[in-house]
């Protein structure tokens, strides 16, 4: 046994080495990177300067309103397509795959495997190599969200039938009911609501990344930001800013009125 | 009746969690397994209807050996056999009644299953063990929306619509307040009568063990120490299941 | 659930009446209409998805074709090893040196958000604050500063930054809304400064939490500096993968590169989980 008082020494030396390294860490990184602190630092306000000057979209501005409203509505759409795809391929997945409802430990193991794979791999990769051969079209930016939300919703699934459905599966097992009879009536309706729960953030998630998609594979709400921001056009690609903003917050605001009511 | 003999079971190798576990319980009997946390009666309690493998022996119900069933049988057997769990296991989001006809699925087809599709006559089955249960006001409610002891009767009523021969208890009450454990008791007991069913509970309060139970078998490291009438249950034979493993683990 | 509604509306016989399994309730119903109108919006989706007239299975045995190239048969390719690990470790760099900046912001400012320790106005606004940061996507945060800073490292440590704080702003500051009230009231009682009160009580009660979002947005960075490295020309391995992949189409380096990337999320998870651990078990 250690007396208090040598607990709380070996703490807070404890304490100031970890500030010291994650410190140490920090200049180093800065260094290797070239970054300068104090420029970076005064890079900020001027850039809200600069944006207040000119991402302020003027009278002009509204003449790109329809084409950008109908560039974000394909995005969204977009997101909400490659969600519920990702959902119910991953749902299938994921029974297979988690530890209460699974086959076996070989099946669990592949699907692990899958899923992490998924998930790892740079949405940019995804992107890259499917736009190579789907070529500039919605279906290349559906297909990478759809990949990439797969990794995530198989995991995230995974865990919720774990946490959620082992005692009453073990519960439905005793009465003697069959395998889909207990999927049916005790997993499934015990983890609906969390995975809609999922299904809804990964909406907003998709939004998101979308943009980075479309910049990449030249789609959706992406690529018209893109082509804004190339061409100097920084009234109409302050638009967009803003328009983005816009949804995925009155979408983190619905989802959440949803939760509400299903949790 | 339920015999079993000489079960035997080790979660890893040459550290068996039973060894040579036999008792006899006729129907209409109430039995009381207890011992020390750790001393085996939940894999004891789970092996009678096979949610655990174990390793050797004989549990045999009205002559069937459960544990040479194959799938198809198995879930035959277990349909005659309740469970009722300390954490009651319901479907929280289902309604009261909902989570009652649960206990009907090892009858049904797997579709009929799969869609929920239960007879009016199991609805009305279902309405009158709520009756019984005390809750046949409750049966539009969410589980969810019950207090503790509300919950187990759900599920003792869960397993009473399976029509079952042996009901297990696994710490029925271990997550009650004394109120709603004398009543969960209480009901087992009389259902026990009523239905002339073989109901057997893990608990760990003794005094409560002794008050309800017909029988009670006491196992300790794994061993069958104690397996006679309640009332032959003396001081000296509780010092033996519970002291000396104190005494041991303070040295 | 709408298989044991159909039930309901089986003829009912006249001597027993039907008994209800449930009654009408906003959250079933709620769930049944979002799951339905999400998959109506699919399906409109994607029978007006635009193509650009690719056939699908001409485009899906190209596909396996650059698949087969990456997986199969990954070569460091004409930017070579030392190159490649080089701009990998820039691309960690920059994912630690702003999961830091956010980690440090981010605490700062979850302390002055959370209902329990401030007063509701200043919460208030910096939640809406850090929620409209947040809405506006990495890539876009780097772009924005890139016009200021020129492309490079320094926008892309700001732009990630950014989302940084505002992430963990939130997530932290939903770790201490979850501290127990009385925890807070028995040192307030004992006459304690506000920020003695947040590194006695609030800091040792959140750290597990605390350690535990900052590593799942490592990760998420790490993600984020390819991303901006690709589409924002910061430089990493996201400007290498970008090249390599949609430059000189190069799918034996996009391989090389895909499983390096793949290799460095692997350690960050078990470093995270590592350290998680040792959290948890204090």
């Amino acid at each position: 046994m250690q007396s208090p008082v040598k607990y709380l020494s070996r703490k807070g030396w404890h304490q100031t080495a970890i500030i010291a390294i994650i410190g140490g860490i920090y200049v180093f990184g800065s260094w290797i990177l070239n970054f300068d602190n104090l420029n970076g630092l005064l890079a900020i306000p001027k850039a809200f300067a600069w944006l207040g000057v000119n991402f302020r979209p003027n009278a002009n501005t509204m003449e790109y309103l329809p084409r950008i409203l109908q560039k974000l509505i394909q995005t969204v759409l977009l997101a909400i397509a490659s969600t519920v795809v990702a959902a119910i391929i991953s749902i299938f997945v994921a029974l297979l795959g988690s530890k209460v409802t699974g086959i076996n430990g070989f099946v669990q193991t592949i699907v692990r495997g899958i899923a992490s794979f998924f998930r790892n791999i740079p949405l940019v990769a995804w992107s890259m190599i499917l736009l190579f051969s789907f070529k500039q079209s919605d279906f290349t930016g559906f297909l990478a969200l759809l990949l990439m939300s797969i990794g995530y919703l198989i995991r995230a699934f995974m865990e919720i039938i774990e946490d959620e459905a082992s005692e009453t599966m073990l519960a439905l097992k005793a009465t003697g009911a069959s395998y889909f009879q207990v999927i049916f009536q005790a997993v499934l309706p015990q983890i609906l609501p969390s995975i809609l729960s999922w299904i809804l953030y990964m909406i907003e998630n998709n939004v998101r990344d979308a943009t980075l998609v479309g910049i990449l594979t030249g789609t959706g709400i992406g690529f018209i930001f893109d082509i804004y921001y190339k061409s100097f056009r920084f009234d109409a690609a302050g638009m967009t800013v803003l328009a983005i903003i816009f949804v995925v917050i009155a979408l983190e605001i619905i989802s959440n009125q949803i939760r509400k009511v299903i949790l | 009746m339920l015999e079993v003999k000489s079960l035997e079971k080790s979660y890893e190798k040459d550290k068996p969690a039973l060894t040579d576990i036999s008792f006899d319980i006729k129907p209409g009997t109430f039995v009381a397994i207890i011992g020390p946390s750790g001393a085996g009666k939940t894999t004891i309690l789970r092996s009678l209807n096979q949610l655990i493998k174990d390793d050797g022996g004989q549990i045999l119900l009205d002559g069937h050996d459960i544990r040479t069933a194959n799938k198809t049988e198995l879930r035959k057997y277990r349909r005659q056999i309740g469970m009722v769990f300390q954490n009651y296991n319901l479907v929280e989001r289902l309604t009261v009644i909902e989570n009652v006809l649960h206990g009907r699925l090892g009858y049904k087809s797997t579709l009929a299953g799969v869609f929920g599709r239960y007879t009016q006559a199991e609805k009305e089955e279902a309405m009158s063990l709520l009756k019984k249960v005390g809750l046949e006001n409750f049966a539009l409610q969410r589980c969810s929306e019950l207090s503790g002891g509300q919950k187990q009767r759900v599920g003792i009523a869960r397993s009473l619509i399976q029509h079952p021969k042996v009901i297990l208890c696994d710490e029925p009450i271990a997550s009650l307040d004394p109120a709603s454990a004398q009543n969960v008791m209480e009901l087992l007991k009389d259902l026990t009568e009523e239905y002339n069913l073989i109901c057997i509970a893990n608990l760990h309060q003794i005094n409560m063990a002794k008050k309800y139970a017909d029988q009670i078998i006491g196992i300790r490291k794994g061993h069958l120490v104690f397996d006679e009438n309640a009332d032959m249950l003396s001081e000296d034979i509780l010092k033996t299941l519970y002291d000396q493993d104190i005494t041991k683990e303070l040295e | 659930m709408t298989d044991s509604e159909s039930v309901l509306q089986q003829p009912k016989t006249p001597k027993s009446p039907e008994i209800k399994l449930h009654e009408k309730s906003l959250s079933r119903t709620m769930i049944i209409v979002v799951f339905a109108s999400l998959v109506l919006i699919t399906g409109y989706t994607l029978t007006h998805l635009d193509t650009a007239g690719v056939q699908i299975n001409v485009a899906i045995k190209e596909l396996m074709t650059t698949m087969n190239q990456m997986f199969l048969q990954p070569n460091a390719g004409t930017d070579g090893l030392p190159l490649l690990l080089q701009a990998l470790g820039s691309s960690v760099i920059l994912s630690i040196l702003t999961t830091i900046i956010g980690a440090v912001f981010g605490f700062l400012f979850a302390v002055l958000a959370s209902k329990n320790l401030t007063n509701a106005y200043l919460g208030a606004s910096i939640r809406v604050i850090m929620a409209v940061v947040r809405a506006i996507p990495t890539i876009i945060w780097a772009l924005i500063f890139s016009i200021v800073c020129g492309l490079g490292t320094t926008a892309a440590i700001l732009g990630l930054s950014f989302h940084s704080v505002a992430y963990l702003t939130k997530a932290y500051s939903e770790s201490i809304e979850g501290i127990d009230e009385s925890t807070i009231e028995s040192l307030k009682v004992t006459g304690a400064k506000f920020w003695v009160i947040v590194f006695q009580a609030i800091w040792p009660t959140i750290v597990a939490s605390f350690v535990s979002w900052t590593f799942i947005r490592l990760e998420i960075n790490f993600a984020n500096a390819i991303a901006v490295g690709a589409a924002a020309g910061a430089g990493g391995i996201g400007y290498q993968l970008f090249v390599a992949s949609g430059m000189s189409f190069d799918f034996h380096e996009t391989g090389f590169i895909v499983y390096m990337v793949v290799l460095v999320t692997f350690v960050l998870e078990f470093i995270a989980v590592k350290i998680r651990r040792f959290y948890l078990s204090r």
